[in-house]
């Protein structure tokens, strides 16, 4: 039995004049402490997919399991990261990490000292009591993260969380979170239209077409790639075929894309 | 702390500032001496009719007598005191619709065109309605004062709610937030700014809603004193009044600007 099992997941979305198939039978599964990272065009209904496992929005069909149930009917948290940190402006650092636990009524005398401990752990400290325009772009990504695991989430969603900072923050950044999903045994998943991103993160990746949304094919990282860290691997001369198979394939789905438009 | 650097031209930038600040001060002043000064002097030799535009010294000597006989104080405290009450009336009442504008958005579709009819129509044309349902006193005035300025702030409001960056209602909805831990946690502190500038709008509306009150119905009040020194043909003591009447609101005005400043300051 997987930990995350997703079965024929179809979206549509609605309006009064039109009804858009966001997603086509989506079926796939995660083992415990797993990174998924799925891949695809803008477009590909990626989002939709996050917003669905993190039931904000219900699935027009199908049904998403956790640990073999369905996941509405368990009180679970997950954790769900956007591209940027969204931090409130008009809270403290300690405030933004403990609000988790606060919406989610679990809130216990001792969480302060464990959002502190959080923010050490991110590499943050004697920062509690600043406000998050302080920051500089990479601290607040990193505050976003040990707001996002306060609460213990059974998963990880990341929706391009390292697609708003420049590229040697985005490294160092990614760097970390592996570290840390590790740590934690995290299973995570993750939302990107970064090819090198994917594979330097990933255990696997799923490749996504658009126009519906649907999974076009199932890519396994290479043993030597995953264990290394996501710097290291891009060095990796695997990480370029793999890059190479990909690129390829993600073309050919445009060209296929653009046609079936015509 | 920032290491102290500077330039001689630095010195020179500061001076220019100050002079450029000292002149705009002096063009203000000029102004203000020059328009009381051309009134009395055109009052003095009869280019204007004095019994009609009366003259600064006239206004200037009615005030110490009221003021002495304490008549400015009472007047002056009633109209203030209705003021305040539908400013404030108006504002949170404005608030707590917008509220319930956006937490139902069938709520908010239902009553749509009669917020639209509601916001176009002049408040004070129900003036004459106002007073024959309240009765004559504060209570129809106060509320003149308030409704001129309730719905105009709802959708002011309601609009700056919308404009709250949805992706701060996602992260409180991915720790499963209910509607108003949304309200609370984010739109109403993302959209306080917003509250806030209405707060400027509304002093001067509900000035507006008070003084039409008190021309209608009064027997007291900076309003009364206008309506009443126009009936005895008394226009020294319609001026004083008007002359009252600006000081209060740009006080008043100021009084929220700096309100707004401190606050904005603590929430950063």
């Amino acid at each position: 039995m997987s930990y995350l099992e997703l079965a024929s997941i179809s979206h549509y979305y609605f309006n009064e004049k039109h009804c858009t198939h966001a997603l086509d039978n989506i079926s796939f599964q995660v083992e415990k402490g797993h990174f998924i990272s799925l891949l695809g065009p803008s477009g590909c209904g990626k989002t939709t997919l996050l917003s669905i496992i993190a039931q904000l929005i219900n699935p027009t069909e199908g049904t998403i399991k956790l640990k073999g149930l369905p996941i509405d009917q368990q009180n679970i948290a997950i954790g769900y990261m956007l591209q940027q940190d969204y931090l409130f402006p008009w809270k403290t650092i300690l405030d933004n990490v403990c609000i988790g636990p606060k919406i989610r009524r679990e809130w216990v005398t001792g969480d302060y000292d464990k959002a502190k401990g959080l923010l050490t752990k991110v590499g943050l400290t004697d920062i509690a009591n600043k406000y998050p325009d302080q920051l500089s772009g990479g601290m607040r990504q990193r505050v976003a993260l040990a707001r996002t695991l306060m609460t213990d989430p059974a998963l990880l969603l990341l929706d391009e969380p390292f697609s708003a900072l420049d590229f040697q923050t985005k490294l160092i950044l990614e760097a970390f979170m592996i570290d840390m999903l590790k740590d934690y045994q995290k299973t995570s998943l993750l939302v990107t239209h970064d090819i090198g991103e994917a594979i330097a993160m990933s255990d696997d990746i799923f490749l996504m077409k658009a126009n519906p949304g649907a999974i076009h094919s199932h890519i396994s990282v290479p043993e030597q790639v995953r264990n290394l860290s996501p710097i290291e691997a891009r060095k990796h001369p695997e990480y370029h075929q793999l890059f190479d198979q990909i690129w390829k394939e993600m073309n050919q789905l445009d060209t296929e894309n653009d046609a079936s438009r015509v | 702390m920032t290491p102290k650097t500077t330039h001689p031209a630095y010195n020179v930038y500061l001076q220019q500032l100050s002079r450029e600040k000292r002149l705009i001060k002096y063009g203000q002043s000029i102004i203000f001496i020059c328009f009381f000064a051309f009134w009395e002097i055109s009052s003095r030799l009869h280019w204007i009719d004095p019994l009609i535009f009366s003259s600064p010294s006239r206004v200037v000597n009615l005030m110490v007598r009221y003021l002495l006989d304490g008549s400015l104080w009472f007047h002056m405290r009633i109209t203030v005191f209705e003021t305040l009450a539908g400013f404030f009336i108006g504002t949170i009442a404005g608030v707590i619709l917008a509220f319930f504008l956006w937490y139902s958005k069938r709520f908010s579709a239902i009553v749509d065109p009669y917020l639209v009819v509601f916001n176009a129509l002049p408040k004070v044309a129900l003036g004459p309605i106002i007073i024959v349902a309240l009765g004559p006193g504060y209570s129809s005035i106060i509320t003149m004062g308030a409704i001129i300025c309730v719905i105009v702030s709802a959708l002011v409001v309601y609009n700056g709610f919308h404009e709250v960056d949805a992706n701060y209602i996602k992260v409180l909805q991915s720790f499963g937030a209910s509607k108003w831990q949304n309200f609370k946690e984010a739109i109403l502190p993302a959209s306080l700014p917003t509250i806030i500038s209405t707060f400027k709008v509304n002093v001067g509306l509900s000035w507006v809603g008070v003084i039409v009150g008190e021309f209608l119905v009064a027997s007291k009040g900076l309003g009364y004193l206008i309506v009443y020194g126009f009936q005895v043909f008394n226009f020294t003591l319609v001026l004083y009044s008007l002359v009252l009447i600006a000081f209060l609101a740009a006080l008043m005005y100021q009084g929220v600007a700096y309100f707004e400043k401190w606050l904005l300051k603590k929430l950063r």
